[in-house]
């Protein structure tokens, strides 16, 4: 232990004062705020964090990732699988700039990270100094806030406010960019204090209780009231207010892909996924309703559909933290700002309890219609070749729905979301809103740490894993736990389907190669297989679930199949097509 | 006042958004972008400290439908640092741009009667010098517009306008909701007052 940490840990009482550098300042702060893991990649103008953290090994610790956009959809998979704030490291320019891509993606799907970049000297601000790059300007549309440190005496509480904004309200990224002059100074630390509030920034609305009483009047007068539900439920921590109200009420849920695992799959009321690839009840059923009742959603198009023939017929009651999102996609005819976890108990005090068995029919009825045109073939296709439908659900066989399954972006991650079983919360991390190529294989990597006594599957496309293979190098050097799954129909399938369906079979550069994965992992330690037949697949399934540590196993898939049911861009929801 | 034919066959008219936010750099370019990301052009911008220390207050002139600037509005009250977004058509509210014309002191002696100029347009010399005289004058586009038009063949050497400022007229007690919230929950350069820490409020109206 150095002088410098002996001093700076001996800090909890206020007002003795300490000199340490920013750098100290701001480790001491992220222990302060519970940050056990940070991934990040270090550079010229973040060196003085990087020389202090050598120091703070025990404490806090740091991985290295083989790029920094690997490393802030670790933080963001960290996020998502436990629920704290992702942090992440980067130094200024290029190291900066390669975080844009996960900060857009974290903005949209609403995940708290604190990410902290290194900066040229103050001095040398604007003279286009070796590495510097204006990050503050580019991540202003990308971050919910951001800050420049140019004085270690303001690193403490802009870290505290950092935090606080990142994981309080609607969660998203924050991004503090720290000087080098600011991580060298040293100043008198007085402790750390976190931050509880910021008197321009209101993170939950008041709640109103008028609009509470006026939704479950709504709620007890309607005959055919169906839920949709989002993330918010997990972000708020309200699965089990939820799943009180979903009981007591006795209306049939369907979740957008983010929201998926608030309750179980398998739970009678949940009537599956929403949207453009979603199952075919929730979307017609949503344009057959007489009050809708939205509970931390924000009405995607890709949930929509067009707008304008979009539940017309219901009334619209929506549940939100954000009051932006009442009424910015679709009319709300009760707006119950707040958390969720605050409403929803107010909300199902209220409500009758009941039960819909004839609106449930018609729900099961159309279950049954998916399931003869669409889902029977997926999942059991018999002859031919593998379908990704039936390789997620032998997938599901084996883990029980016990798994954090993490997904790539395409048609994987339609079907992985569509076949996929949830039992618990926080167990399907995917790139919903930005749809980023790439976010799989760094983000089950975080997730793994997030969630150490899980076991972590990232299904992969061919495309998308060679976005950031790099990250094999992470697993390699950590030797973290992730099951790799590549479901490899040698194309770009989602753009090939829409191709086919839409562009008269013009299939233009959807036809990629890959290298041989296995071979690829072989060449990072890591142990796979790769497998095109029937026959050996639960064998295939079993030896990467059992394996002791990371496993890459390569699934040879149909090449020219569609992702069904599918609601056409343009397209009302009630217009879905089963082929 | 254009106001009566303002409403356009696309329903859009004329918004005056005010904003209440910290003092904080950066706080403009979040705005900002909140308009240029839907490529909305703003029509006029005018930021400066309101009467309270540490709070500033925004005009932007913006021309689009209410529905729109309704969104807009929330967007902008989402940002940590803004305190208070109102928008207003301009039925709501009073205002005013100024603006100033420079034109030489010898051809405005000669040609033009200075006395009626200035009555007319309510406008008042600010400086005279032997080489040029600036005037000022205050009121809607179209009045100032107008001096312009005036001025032009007189050799207009320089003109500026400012941003419309504007005062909502539904706005009781505006001042007194400020400066109590400035009490009670001060800004982080404010070193001692008497509620100082004491209440942990969120700024409303």
């Amino acid at each position: 232990m150095t002088t410098a940490q002996a001093e700076a840990s001996t800090l909890t009482e206020p007002k003795t004062t300490t000199t340490v550098t920013g750098s100290v300042a701001l480790l001491e702060g992220l222990i302060a705020e519970g940050t056990d893991t940070i991934f990040g990649y270090p550079g010229g103008a973040i060196m003085p964090i990087y020389d202090a953290l050598y120091d703070y090994k025990e404490k806090l610790s740091h991985i290295l990732v083989r790029h920094e956009q690997g490393g802030i959809h670790a933080g963001q998979g960290y996020a998502r699988s436990s629920g704290k704030v992702g942090v992440v490291f980067a130094t200024s320019g290029p190291g900066a700039t390669n975080l844009v891509t996960g900060l857009a993606d974290a903005q949209i799907d609403s995940t708290p990270l604190v990410c902290i970049t290194g900066q040229v000297f103050a001095h040398l601000l604007g003279t286009d100094a070796f590495q510097e790059t204006d990050v503050i300007n580019i991540t202003t549309p990308v971050t919910k806030w951001n800050y420049q440190v140019t004085d270690a005496t303001e690193i403490p509480a802009v870290l505290a406010k950092a935090f606080y904004i990142a994981r309080s309200g609607r969660p998203g990224p924050v991004l503090i960019d720290i000087t080098k002059n600011a991580q060298l100074q040293l100043f008198e630390y007085e402790g750390y204090v976190p931050c509880e509030h910021i008197r321009s920034y209101r993170p939950k609305p008041i709640i109103r209780k008028e609009y509470i009483e006026q939704a479950a009047a709504l709620i007890n007068t309607a005959k055919k009231p169906f839920i949709l539900f989002g993330q918010g439920v997990l972000l708020g921590e309200a699965e089990k207010e939820f799943k009180a109200f979903v009981e007591k009420s006795g209306i049939p849920a369907a979740w957008t892909i983010l929201g998926a695992g608030a309750i179980p799959t398998d739970h009678p009321l949940n009537v599956g996924m929403l949207g453009m690839h979603g199952n075919y009840g929730p979307n017609v059923q949503t344009n057959a309703c007489d009050v809708l009742i939205a509970i931390g959603m924000r009405f995607d198009d890709r949930v929509t559909g067009r707008l304008d023939k979009y539940a017309k017929q219901a009334k619209v009651i929506h549940l939100d933290i954000d009051p932006a999102e009442i009424d910015k996609n679709v009319k709300a005819d009760v707006p119950v700002w707040g958390d969720c976890k605050e409403t929803l108990p107010l909300l199902t005090a209220l409500v009758e309890e009941k039960t819909y068995p004839e609106w449930l029919a018609e729900f099961r009825a159309f279950d049954k219609e998916e399931h003869d045109t669409v889902i029977q073939k997926e999942l059991n296709p018999g002859t031919g070749e593998m379908t990704m439908g039936e390789v997620v659900n032998k997938l599901n066989e084996l883990t029980h729905g016990n798994a954090i399954i993490v997904t790539d972006v395409g048609q994987h991650q339609m079907v992985a979301c569509r076949y996929a079983k949830f039992n618990n919360t926080r167990s399907n991390v995917t790139s919903g809103g930005l749809g980023t190529m790439g976010f799989g294989l760094p983000a089950a990597i975080g997730a793994k740490f997030g969630a150490q006594d899980k076991t972590v599957v990232a299904i992969i496309g061919d495309g998308g894993f060679q976005m950031t293979l790099q990250e094999l190098g992470t697993i390699m050097q950590t030797g973290i736990d992730v099951k790799i799954m590549i479901l490899n129909n040698r194309f770009l399938g989602m753009v090939r389907q829409w191709q086919q369906l839409f562009h008269e079979k013009r299939y233009s550069f959807v036809d990629i190669t890959s290298p041989d994965f296995v071979k690829l992992a072989e060449s990072y330690y890591i142990a796979g297989k790769k497998i095109s037949e029937r026959e050996e697949l639960i064998s295939a399934l079993e030896e990467m679930l059992n394996h002791k540590g990371s496993y890459l196993l390569e699934v040879m898939v149909a090449k020219e199949h569609n992702v069904f049911p599918m609601v056409p861009q343009g397209s009302s929801v009630s217009e879905i097509r089963l082929k | 006042m254009s106001s009566s034919n303002e409403l356009e066959l696309n329903g859009k008219q004329e918004f005056t958004i005010t904003v209440y936010t910290e003092n904080r750099i950066g706080i403009l370019n979040r705005i900002a972008i909140i308009f240029s990301r839907r490529k909305i052009n703003i029509e006029s911008l005018n930021t400066s400290p309101s009467e309270i220390e540490h709070i500033h207050r925004f005009n932007i002139l913006i021309h689009e439908t209410e529905e729109v600037v309704r969104k807009l509005a929330r967007q902008i009250e989402k940002q940590v640092e803004v305190l208070k977004v109102y928008y207003n058509t301009n039925e709501d509210i009073i205002w005013q741009e100024m603006a100033l014309y420079k034109v030489p002191t010898d051809t405005i002696a000669e040609k033009v009667s200075v006395e009626r100029l200035l009555r007319e347009f309510g406008a008042r010399a600010v400086v005279i010098r032997k080489d040029y005289t600036v005037f000022e004058a205050t009121g809607h586009r179209e009045e100032t517009d107008k001096l312009i038009e005036v001025l032009q063949p007189y050799g207009l050497i320089e003109f500026v306008r400012s941003a419309r400022v504007a005062i909502i007229k539904d706005s009781d007690g505006f001042n007194r909701k400020l400066r109590e919230f400035e009490r009670r929950d001060p800004g982080e350069e404010v070193i001692e007052n008497e509620f100082l820490d004491k209440e942990k409020n969120v700024f409303s109206m």
